[in-house]
């Protein structure tokens, strides 16, 4: 192992010191290792990673090439909670003051990891819960999850004469966390990458169960051009479709207010697999919008 | 290469496949995916910012002949054309593989 280890650590002292290194094998234009770096840069080394089966899984792993940098355990597609729960309690046990992050897809979240992630909460484990949110069961060929928004079409989501793409909104996870009472809950974006990072500082401050909800939009699934993973992440914060806010033991706040709102329309046409939707879809898509915000500016300062 | 590595786990974790070497990702040279070659041009001020996106953690701002600017390592990099779009000075140009 040592002759292996030799070779690839001295391949170049930048990329030694990375805690998640290139040769990952993340479609071009995929931000799930923006949003992984980020929140391990955050937290330094001394950091313990779970991640459930997903994308991330199988970029950062396909035996025997390795990204992870620091210690990094995967789970099954349902339990990365539960895994990351076992880690911090042994940890614990041992005495050793480290950090425990459970990464994992909207599909391993929102749907059949849920009950692992409200038992996580539910014991108070003092793990920060990552969820890379590309709206879909991604590396299993872009079916729909709760997380996919209206109107997107997935493989199970079809566009025809009875179902114009998928038929509802995306489960309010973030909401439900809080109410469930963990104690940071927060949304994020990589096209703000300073309130990204600052809310994951903030988890790693307090002591307890933490979530944070990250969009990742996904050239492959949404379909546009691996340029723009950027711009379409910008554009779902600008047009409000993407609400940025942190909820820190209970308390609502909203973290960035766009200064004038941009039409849906200009982040859904950018993406392919909203192309069929029709002004009347895209009218309720804008209606929902200004829902949301006016709840969401309801909640402003609230104790949830 | 892939052999070799598998042989040096399994010696040293009989039951490896449960096991992997941290970082041996770097063995994994993605350069050859590229369609398009992101090219850094002498508008660069090495501001950082393409450095901050690339998904491949692949630029990286170093001294050039005196000058700040970035250095795109072309082992790695996939030409998903981030860089080309984040950069507020239109300093990199693509021509195709
Ligand atoms: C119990 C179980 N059912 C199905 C699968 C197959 N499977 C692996 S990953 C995955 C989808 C993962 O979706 P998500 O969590 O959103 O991650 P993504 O692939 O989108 O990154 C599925 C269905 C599995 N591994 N285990
Ligand atoms: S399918 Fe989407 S989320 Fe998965 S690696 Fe490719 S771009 Fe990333
Ligand atoms: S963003 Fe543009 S100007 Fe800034 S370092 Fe990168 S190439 Fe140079
Ligand atoms: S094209 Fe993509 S992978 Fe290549 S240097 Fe630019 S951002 Fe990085
Ligand atoms: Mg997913």
């Amino acid at each position: 192992m040592d002759r292996v280890k030799i070779e690839v650590m001295h391949m170049n002292e930048r990329y030694e010191k990375l805690l998640f290194k290139p040769g990952h094998t993340a479609c071009a234009g995929c931000p799930i290792p923006i949003i992984v770096r980020t929140v391990l840069n955050t937290l330094g080394k001394n950091t313990i990673v779970a991640f459930g089966t997903s994308c991330l899984e199988i970029i950062s792993s396909q035996y025997p090439y390795n990204a992870w940098g620091v210690p990094a355990m995967h789970s099954a597609f349902e339990n990365t909670a539960a895994i990351a729960s076992g880690i911090e309690a042994a940890q614990k046990k041992l005495g050793n003051k480290v950090n425990v992050v459970a990464f994992a897809g909207d599909g391993g979240t929102f749907d059949i990891g849920l009950q692992a992630l409200s038992g996580m909460v539910d014991r108070g484990h003092n793990v920060l819960y990552v969820v890379y949110d590309n709206e879909s069961y991604a590396n299993t060929g872009i079916q729909r999850s709760s997380a996919t928004p209206f109107g997107a079409w997935t493989t199970t989501s079809p566009v025809g004469k009875k179902i114009h793409g998928n038929k509802t909104f995306k489960k309010p996870l973030a909401l439900m966390m809080a109410a469930q009472g963990a104690k940071y809950v927060a949304t994020a974006s990589i096209s703000n990458l300073p309130d990204f990072k600052r809310k994951v500082q903030r988890a790693a401050e307090i002591e307890g169960p933490k979530f944070i909800h990250v969009l990742n939009p996904c050239p492959t699934g949404w379909k546009f051009d691996s340029s723009l993973t950027v711009d379409v992440a910008k554009l779902s914060v600008e047009t409000g479709l993407w609400v940025l806010f942190e909820i820190d033991h209970g308390k609502f706040r909203i973290t960035y207010k766009p200064k004038e709102f941009k039409p849906v329309r200009d982040y859904l046409m950018l993406q392919r697999r909203f192309k069929h939707l029709t002004d009347e879809e895209i009218n309720k898509i804008q209606e929902r919008v200004k829902e949301d915000w006016s709840m969401y500016e309801g909640l402003e300062g609230v104790k949830i | 290469m892939e052999d070799d590595l598998k042989k040096e786990v399994e010696k040293k974790v009989p039951n490896a496949g449960g096991f992997m070497i941290p970082g041996t990702s770097l063995l994994n040279k993605t350069g050859s995916w590229r369609t398009f070659k992101p090219i850094v041009t002498d508008k660069c001020t090495g501001c950082g910012i393409c450095a901050t996106y690339c998904p491949e953690n692949a630029i990286e701002i170093k001294e050039v002949d005196g000058k700040r600017r970035a250095v795109i390592d072309y082992d790695y990099c996939k030409g998903c054309l981030i860089c080309m779009n984040v950069c507020p000075f239109k300093a990199i140009k693509k021509v195709i593989e």
